[in-house]
């Protein structure tokens, strides 16, 4: 059995090699993550305390003084949401008339690739876009205007996720179902949108997570403040420029704090993620691969 | 002939191509009817003509008439929903829709309104999975997403999807062709025991099925019906050279 034994030959070789780069890459990004998530936690978990999610900022908070980040925390979660939102109204249209009309025509290549352009722009230039559309309109830093520029930065992410979703429904299933002597709308309520809600619920979530985490787009439209808003056209606070503020801080108190702050933006991303995992597992169970 | 579909003067075309070149035939209630003839010779666009379903592709043009049950289906006033309840259709790949087994068979009677409560829809159910030959093997499993099915057992739910909004003609554009051989044999006997009951047309490429299964046969060649008749006459007499060559092998 001479002939079956191993031999290194050079090929053997490359394999080898190959597979230590890979592992090596693995072992870089997951330990990343981990140092990451090490990091906040040990920094940000000390001063995490039950004011700093109920309270907002009391006087001299910024040199160490009591209170919290009420203020940012439901700040993000308007911020996110409402963009979210505005972004799903307009992004669900959008997908359907890709995957109905336009398909892979030469203009819903257009619209694509526009799409995927936007995608790449740094958020830092929509912020900056929103400034001087705020300025040309005379409307002053606010919470709408934070969810106006969070929805355009969410809508390429989502009509994009949405539209390959889309594209991948089988063909046979629509015919399936019209066989039976289903309407189009029948087709599209009861088959198309069971098939699709996985996907279409991790898009969103997609477009969630990004919109929540994002610093530099509303730094110039939604501003900060240390009060909760309470309407649309006040200016509110948001979680990763309460990171970035304390975090600038020469008190090393208020710096402890910026660390929490990212913690809690940590936890409110993670749990989304995992919530939407658990969420379009459950959806799967009967969608057709 | 009691004839259940009558295709007159029919003529289809793909953009500026000629799928189906005036075809007039009849097809016998109650019996199973084999469409055969070579790949590429409108075989399925036939079988398509029948449930309404080529209009699903775009720049396709059909004149002349198709009637079921002496109703010209192509008429404006035609609910096209209605005939394809009429006329039910096992596809050539089994394919489930994105919901339990128990779903999937109900589906189509919730959307005809057809049963009044829970109990019927049950009973309905278990009714149609028996006639399929399935409900043996799903009873335990009912609420079992379909895909964890085996083809062949997909394709068997296809039938008893099919089955339950009660149509009276069943078409199946190469039913088995996607399914192991233990598996098409448990069809071919499916579709045998409901020809009584059914108007069943078949499009198949393999002789073989077509000599088991038919009672009356179409063979078709290049858009065109060359021969049809009775399975006995044309499989021991076709009446045409190229019948005969197929029947033989040659094309």
């Amino acid at each position: 059995m001479g002939l079956m034994k191993k031999k290194w030959e050079r090929r053997h070789l490359v394999e080898a090699f190959m597979k230590i780069i890979m592992q090596v890459s693995l072992f870089i990004v997951t330990g990343a993550l981990g140092l990451i998530l090490w990091i906040v936690i040990v920094r940000g978990l000390p001063s995490l305390s039950w004011d700093m999610v109920t309270k907002i900022p009391e006087g001299g908070y910024y040199m160490g003084k009591g209170g919290g980040i009420l203020n940012a925390i439901l700040g993000s979660l308007y911020l996110a949401s409402g963009g979210t939102f505005l972004a799903m109204v307009f992004s669900v249209p959008i997908a359907l008339y890709l995957k109905t009309y336009l398909g892979d025509s030469k203009w819903g290549h257009y619209v694509r690739l526009s799409l995927d352009v936007l995608w790449g722009i740094p958020s830092i230039v929509y912020g900056a876009f929103g400034f001087t559309l705020m300025i040309a309109l005379g409307i002053r830093a606010s919470l709408l205007a934070g969810i106006i520029i969070l929805a355009l930065i969410e809508l390429p992410i989502m009509t994009r996720a949405m539209d390959e979703i889309i594209r991948r429904m089988p063909v046979d299933l629509e015919h399936a179902a019209l066989a039976l002597g289903s309407t189009k709308f029948e087709v599209a309520m009861r088959v198309v949108t069971r098939q699709m809600l996985p996907g279409i619920t991790t898009a969103i979530l997609l477009g969630f997570g990004r919109g929540i985490g994002d610093a530099a787009s509303v730094l110039f439209t939604a501003g900060y403040t240390d009060r909760i808003p309470t309407s649309l056209m006040r200016p509110t606070a948001s979680l990763p420029l309460a990171v970035f503020f304390q975090l600038g801080s020469p008190y090393p108190e208020v710096q402890q704090r910026g660390y929490a702050a990212a913690l809690i933006l940590t936890i409110i991303v993670l749990a989304v993620s995992l919530g939407s995992r658990w969420l379009s597992a459950r959806l799967n169970k009967y969608t057709i691969k | 002939m009691d004839a259940h579909i009558q295709v007159k003067d029919l003529n289809v075309y793909y953009g500026k191509q000629q799928a189906l070149k005036n075809i007039n035939i009849e097809i016998p209630k109650n019996q199973i009817t084999v469409i055969m003839g070579p790949s590429g010779c409108g075989k399925t666009t036939l079988l398509k003509t029948f449930n309404r379903f080529l209009e699903l592709n775009d720049g396709t043009r059909l004149t002349g008439e198709v009637l079921v049950d002496g109703q010209n289906i192509y008429d404006r006033d035609v609910d096209v929903t209605e005939v394809r309840k009429v006329v039910g259709l096992l596809a050539q790949r089994p394919s489930p829709l994105p919901m339990s087994i128990y779903d999937n068979v109900v589906y189509g009677m919730n959307i005809h309104r057809m049963k009044k409560d829970r109990r019927e829809y049950k009973a309905a159910v278990r009714h149609y999975l028996e006639i399929a030959g399935l409900w043996e093997e799903v009873q335990k499993r009912l609420h079992d997403p379909a895909t964890s099915l085996s083809i062949g057992q997909q394709q068997r739910l296809c039938l008893a999807r099919g089955l339950a909004v009660e149509p009276e003609i069943i078409l199946g554009d190469e039913p088995t062709s996607a399914l192991d051989p233990i598996s098409s044999q448990n069809i071919e006997s499916r579709l045998l025991d409901l020809k009584q009951q059914y108007t069943t047309v078949i499009v198949t490429h393999t002789l073989r099925q077509a000599k088991r299964l038919a009672d009356y046969v179409i063979y078709m060649y290049l858009g065109e019906v060359i021969e049809a008749g009775p399975a006995k006459e044309v499989f021991n007499h076709p009446l045409h050279e190229r019948t005969k060559a197929y029947l033989e092998g040659q094309i």
